[in-house]
């Protein structure tokens, strides 16, 4: 069986900012299997969705996820204390596929950055990380990323911390020497960093999100447009063709 | 233990509860979280002549309780979910229901005619997807079209025949009369209900479609309000779904009126739902002292 729903202890639990809270699960037999770029869906204590959420990163037998509080399912989620269990499916979908032997830009925006902790580690040193914020008080993870060894570079788009701008800026003077770009943010990011990349020929991956239900592939209510051989389009989906895409595929 | 096994137009099912149409694709997915056995049947993502791409995405929305969702019919067409689809859909222990869809009354036909020929064992008329200008709802809304396309089908179709019936109706019951007079074997009920949500701070709906269809707990009530209706309109089996998440559930949908339950969105909060339900029915018949789950069907007391 590829799939099972489980439960896991909630070990450890940390507010980052007023908005983003950090839990580690414990449970050996998901942790062990679980990928860079994968999913978890959680289910919330009286709410018919479970909620999908990015995998930061796996410490021996626990999975980390940094969610943001964005509803009411979250809100929830977030008042899970340490000790009480969690129910997940996991792990899920397609996550990044790595080469830690090359030169790699992982650029995240947001809340999109907690995805790229894992994916980062395993390149280590061969990591350029770019994380993009709204400002200072948002800035997450940085002290995780430097001591997995990874070059770091922060934006702020209001410039109250690291670099003033969007992460597309400090990636125009680094996309020479990198041979692959991982990213993972809000759309109009990622598009720009697909078309800087598809400009320079680096290959691109990119985690989406979409709207969820069943989290496996059944329901198809996660749909993106992907561009099709004879150039028209048609929709894969964020569950089980992802969330990581090569962006060259989706239909921008 | 007691004996769930029913039998609904001639097919026998080891257990009442079915996998929803929509819910479960063609049952590849869940097959790795437990063998599709534990269902009495799957009724298979609905089907339409040719191959559809679906809605433009956002196609899902949380309501309280329940669900919006807007897939919009995205399926291969129904040659390559008889060529790639069932074969091995046949061969997990499971009733095989399809589920069909379209957008003329030749396109009912014509796919009812080509299923016939198939070793699928049901065939399941969707006239009530709310998210498809074309997809079968302009038939399932009066009685006079629901009769029309029954008539049409049923001449084509030499499997038993479950018409699915659309809650966005004024008389459900006379809907199902109508299906049952031009020789429906079943009805199944209830499709979701039409529904919309805004983000108040785009002013947008959150659907692309704009509107979307209804399932989940919040529905439940009112589909044991229609199954109650309606079979006390008919006497062709009536399979109850909508909302349906418990054992409780599945026992109180009978008891209005169900001989066998669909189970949809409760899949997506709790995959091993009809595995619950299962050993619930059984406990709780167990308990009572019953010996066939068909004792519970449209046992409610009203008078």
């Amino acid at each position: 069986m590829k799939y099972d729903a489980q439960d896991c202890k909630l070990v450890f639990a940390q507010k980052l900012t007023p908005t983003i809270y950090d839990f580690r699960l414990q449970n050996s037999a998901l942790a062990a299997i679980t990928k860079p770029g994968q999913f978890v869906q959680v289910l919330v204590p009286g709410k018919t969705l479970r909620r999908p959420v990015s995998v930061c990163d796996v410490q021996d037998d626990t999975i980390r996820l940094v969610f943001e509080v964005r509803g009411e399912g979250t809100a929830i989620m977030a008042e899970t204390k340490v000790g009480e269990s969690i129910n997940i499916i996991a792990p899920l979908g397609k996550g990044f596929i790595l080469d830690p032997g090359k030169k790699t830009a992982f650029i995240g925006g947001g809340i999109g950055v907690p995805p790229m902790l894992y994916s980062a580690k395993k390149c280590g040193s061969n990591a350029v990380v770019i994380n993009g914020f709204r400002n200072k008080d948002a800035v997450i993870l940085s002290e995780d990323f430097e001591k997995a060894g990874c070059r770091l570079i922060v934006t702020t788009d209001d410039g109250s911390f690291g670099i003033h701008g969007f992460v597309t800026q400090p990636l125009a003077e680094i996309i020479d020497e990198v041979e692959m770009i991982c990213a993972c943010g809000p759309t109009p990011m990622l598009r720009n960093i697909a078309k800087m990349a598809a400009e320079k020929g680096v290959p691109c991956q990119v985690s989406l999100e979409q709207r969820m239900a069943c989290g496996v592939g059944a329901c198809l209510g996660c749909a993106v447009a992907v561009k099709t051989e004879d150039g028209s389009t048609c929709y894969k989906h964020v569950c089980k063709d992802g969330p990581v895409f090569n962006s060259e595929e989706v239909a921008w | 233990m007691a004996d769930l096994s029913v039998n609904i137009a001639g097919v026998h099912f080891k257990n009442p509860i079915i996998a929803a149409s929509g819910t479960i694709g063609f049952g590849h997915e869940y097959s790795e979280f437990y063998p599709l056995s534990v269902f009495g049947g799957i009724s298979c993502k609905g089907t339409t002549l040719k191959e559809r791409p679906g809605n433009p995405p956002p196609r899902i929305a949380e309501t309280p309780m329940g669900m919006l969702n807007a897939v919009g019919l995205q399926n291969p067409g129904v040659e390559h979910f008889i060529k790639e689809d069932l074969p091995w859909l046949k061969q997990q222990d499971t009733v095989a229901i399809a589920n069909v869809a379209g957008s003329t009354r030749e396109d009912y036909c014509r796919m009812a005619e080509i299923l016939s020929e198939t070793d699928i064992d049901m065939i399941e008329l969707n006239i009530s997807c709310p998210n498809v200008k074309e997809g079968g709802v302009q038939f399932g809304t009066s009685c006079e079209s629901v009769a029309a396309i029954t008539k049409a089908v049923r001449a084509y179709c030499k499997k038993p025949l479950i018409i699915k019936l659309s809650p966005n109706v004024s008389d459900i019951a006379s809907i199902a009369k109508a299906a049952e007079s031009e020789g429906a074997d079943a009805v199944s009920l209830i499709n979701t209900l039409t529904g919309m949500r805004i983000d108040i701070n785009t002013r947008r709906p959150i659907i692309t479609n704009i509107t979307g269809g209804m399932s989940g707990p919040a529905v439940f009530p009112v589909a044991v309000r229609m199954v109650w209706q309606v079979k006390n309109a008919v006497s062709i089996p009536v399979i109850g779904m909508g909302g349906v998440t418990t054992w409780k559930d599945a026992v109180e949908i009978m008891m209005a009126g169900a001989d066998a339950v669909q189970i949809g969105t409760a899949l997506f909060t709790d995959p091993y739902s009809p595995v619950k339900i299962a050993e619930g029915l059984n406990s709780y018949l167990d308990a009572h002292g019953m010996k066939s789950v068909t004792e519970l069907t449209h046992t409610v007391i009203t008078g």
